[in-house]
């Protein structure tokens, strides 16, 4: 079975060249066959899944070594693979929602000339990410970091006719680039350190190291893991990213690319265990941008964005929880994976909307949609109800898990986190409820569209609502098989696991959560259910005006890199043009100078020669005689 | 008669000959001089020769009449034909060479 793991790989990275380099004549057939080996990915995916749960907890880990990759003395590079229960996991999540995303794309993609080519970039994708999630070393899984990043840009920027998608890619390029910079860095020092990049080695002898230099790795990773999961300070990317089609921004910018770093932190689990430090960070850094996505995502009118912003909000929740330790790398993992199908349903809920609505975006141009599109609204509201954390659906036992462990973590921070994850909880009540009665509720709003087409709203086709209710399913079912078929016992060979002691007990913290979601539910209400829904935004108070403006992440960004960075450059400049030309034309013009005096000297005449040969000759025989008489 | 008189008169011929190369433009006349300050140097050759009893001197100045020779050879050539082309055996004219 160790064998079939390339083939995980292998499938849709074959669907990629030849949907990639086989020209127009696959135009017709080119979405099937993307499908298709996702497909077969997934099958594979399911059968090492069947294999891995007949063996023993403890020799469930698969390897498969491909060939030397870099085979240089002290310094070898394989390509090898490794399928642990962490690796399985994921592995299931990208090819399940990944082909799921796929069949959705054949109806949202229909009408678009260029949709071979976008599956063969989703191809690409889905093989860069597995590559990723299965690689057994640090460089090879930098490999495919880098492959969902190529694969990214290309499908944020994929309707490169708009100005605006193709600046929102170079910006996800520039700034996970920042991210891949502190992930090369992790590698080099990991390699100083012990030798190797290899994850069984480093892992294992991750103890042996110096606190300082495991805390330097934690934080490059940590780095890594914000470029790519869009956390603070490295979030700018995300919002923008929407600029995609809806299939790449449920697939790639909330379902699985984006919690990449989520993975990178619980599979390197033992450096940060003995790193208190940077785990410190790590916890510091999801609870902020929890905080920062959750109020951005309140104050987005653009149905994407506002959804963007949630997703960055829920990876802030994982981010927490890795950074708690053994007490939380399960959860973070938990709710990646319910969060994976729950966001992913809700964006393909979002592009079915779209797709009926003349691909308008403003929600407050719906309104009322729920009796037009009803298998839209049934899925986008059990998404809906799984992310709020409704008792029973899939959000409430993962989300519920990581305040527990928030609060477990104890003394000051403990109860600080458990507070701001609490916080989080009403806020992403509040975001997700205004989306859901701004769309599906209250009067029709819409507008003709740039054409003056008004708009007529209708069902999606099949392809589309067939992944749309499997996501629902998972939503709503996921939770509770993970609680109840022993996810913590299946991921604990690998991740490790530690109940820690909380405060107060698990009965209390569930029910503060269903609290304070129905008072987010509540105040929501209050704002968009009982008022009608101005169709023009309001201009909002002083932090509204802020949160619709990204929290004002791009003005920071543009103050200190941009502006920063100009004048850096200028006054590089003026050094450059004072100091070191000064310096270069200084010595080019006394030179110069010098030796215009010194031409004097060659007069050409021969007599005045035969005196400097004279006054030589003369003060060498006087230099002679001194030196004798001295 | 003093050999030391022949290092006088030595020098003599050679402080001639040097203030001759140095302030006649005549071409003729300054290698007129640069052979008297070679002969004022075979005198001194010679004299040291004689002073000191050995052989030396007399074989040096042999070789600087060789080379002298040689040097009125190649020197005149060039100052006729500098003549030739610039019509002056003026050294000062032919300053050509400066920048």
């Amino acid at each position: 079975m160790d064998n079939l793991i390339a083939l995980l790989i292998a499938a849709p990275l074959l669907g990629a060249a030849v949907l990639l380099c086989g020209g127009r004549r696959l135009d017709k057939t080119g979405h099937w066959l993307g499908t298709l080996l996702a497909a077969v990915s997934f099958a594979t995916a399911v059968a090492l899944f069947a294999d891995m749960l007949g063996k023993g907890a403890d020799d469930r880990a698969m390897h498969q070594r491909l060939f030397s990759w870099i085979p240089v003395e002290g310094f070898q590079a394989d390509i090898a693979f490794q399928l642990d229960q962490l690796s399985m996991t994921f592995v299931l999540l990208i090819t399940g929602v990944g082909t799921l995303i796929h069949v959705y794309s054949i109806g949202y993609m229909e009408h678009d000339e260029r949709r071979r080519r976008f599956f063969g970039y989703l191809n690409l994708f889905v093989a860069a990410m597995l590559l990723l999630v299965l690689a057994d070393n640090y460089l090879l899984l930098y490999f495919g970091w880098e492959g969902v990043g190529l694969a990214s840009y290309l499908l944020i920027g994929f309707w490169q006719h708009k100005p605006s998608a193709a600046t929102a890619a170079k910006k996800a390029f520039l700034v996970n680039r920042v991210g891949d910079i502190g992930l090369s860095i992790a590698i080099m020092l990991m390699f100083t350190t012990f030798g190797t990049f290899a994850f069984g080695p480093v892992l294992a002898s991750a103890e042996n190291a110096t606190e300082g230099k495991l805390t330097a790795i934690g934080l490059m990773l940590l780095l890594a893991a914000c470029g790519k999961s869009a956390q603070v300070p490295l979030q700018s990317w995300l919002g923008d990213a929407m600029e995609g089609p809806t299939p790449v921004s449920a697939l790639i910018h909330a379902a699985t690319m984006v919690t990449a770093g989520v993975y990178l932190i619980v599979r390197s689990a033992d450096i940060f265990n003995a790193a208190p430090d940077a785990q410190l960070v790590v916890t510091i850094v999801g609870a902020v941008t929890l905080l920062f996505g959750a109020i951005v995502g309140c104050a987005k009118d653009d149905i994407k964005k506002a959804l963007a912003g949630s997703t960055m909000s829920q990876i802030g929740y994982m981010i927490l929880a890795a950074g708690l330790g053994p007490v939380g790398y399960v959860f973070a993992i938990m709710h990646l994976v319910t969060h994976g199908f729950f966001k992913a349903g809700l964006f393909l809920g979002a592009g079915s909307v779209m797709h009926g609505m003349n691909d308008e975006v403003d929600m407050r141009k719906y309104g009322g949609l729920r009796k037009y599109m009803p298998v839209t609204f049934i899925t986008f509201g059990l998404g809906y109800l799984a992310i709020i954390g409704f008792p029973g659906l899939s959000g409430f036992f993962s989300k519920d898990k990581i305040i527990e462990a928030a609060f477990a973590k104890g003394g000051t921070e403990g109860w600080i986190l458990g507070a701001v994850t609490l916080l989080g909880a009403a806020v992403t009540a509040y975001y997700m409820t205004r989306v859901m009665l701004m769309t599906f509720f209250g009067e029709k709003r819409w507008q003709p569209d740039a054409d003056g087409r008004p708009p007529h709203p209708h069902e999606s086709p099949k392809s589309m609502l067939v992944p749309m209710i499997l996501l629902a399913v998972g939503s709503v079912g996921g939770g509770a098989v993970f609680e109840f078929s022993g996810f913590t016992e299946w991921l604990e060979p690998v991740t490790g696991f530690d109940h820690g002691h909380a405060p107060i007990s698990a009965a209390a913290v569930t029910a503060a959560t269903v609290a304070v979601m129905v008072i987010g539910v509540g105040l929501a209400y209050l704002q968009y259910g009982r008022k009608p829904v101005p169709v023009v935004a309001p201009r909002g108070s002083l932090l509204t005006r802020a949160a619709r403006r990204d929290l004002l992440q791009d003005d920071l960004n543009h103050a200190v890199f941009v502006t920063g960075g100009t004048h850096l450059t200028r006054s590089l400049v003026y050094v450059d043009h004072t100091l070191v030309d000064g310096v270069v034309n200084g010595t080019a013009a006394s030179v110069g100078g010098l030796s215009g005096r010194l031409r004097k000297l060659q007069n050409g005449y021969v007599r005045s020669y035969a005196v400097s040969m004279l006054g030589g000759t003369a003060v060498l025989i006087a230099a002679t005689l001194l030196m004798r008489a001295v | 008669m003093n050999p030391v008189n022949y290092l006088y008169l030595a020098a003599l011929l050679f402080t001639i000959g040097a203030v001759g190369v140095l302030i006649r433009r005549n071409a003729i006349v300054v290698f007129m001089c640069v052979e008297l300050m070679l002969n004022a140097c075979n005198l001194a050759f010679v004299t040291f020769s004689r002073m000191h009893g050995n052989l030396d001197g007399q074989i040096i100045a042999f070789f600087t009449m060789v080379v002298a020779a040689a040097e009125v050879v190649v020197g005149l050539a060039i100052i006729v034909s500098v003549f030739r082309s610039r019509h002056s055996a003026s050294v000062d004219d032919a300053s050509l060479m400066k920048l």
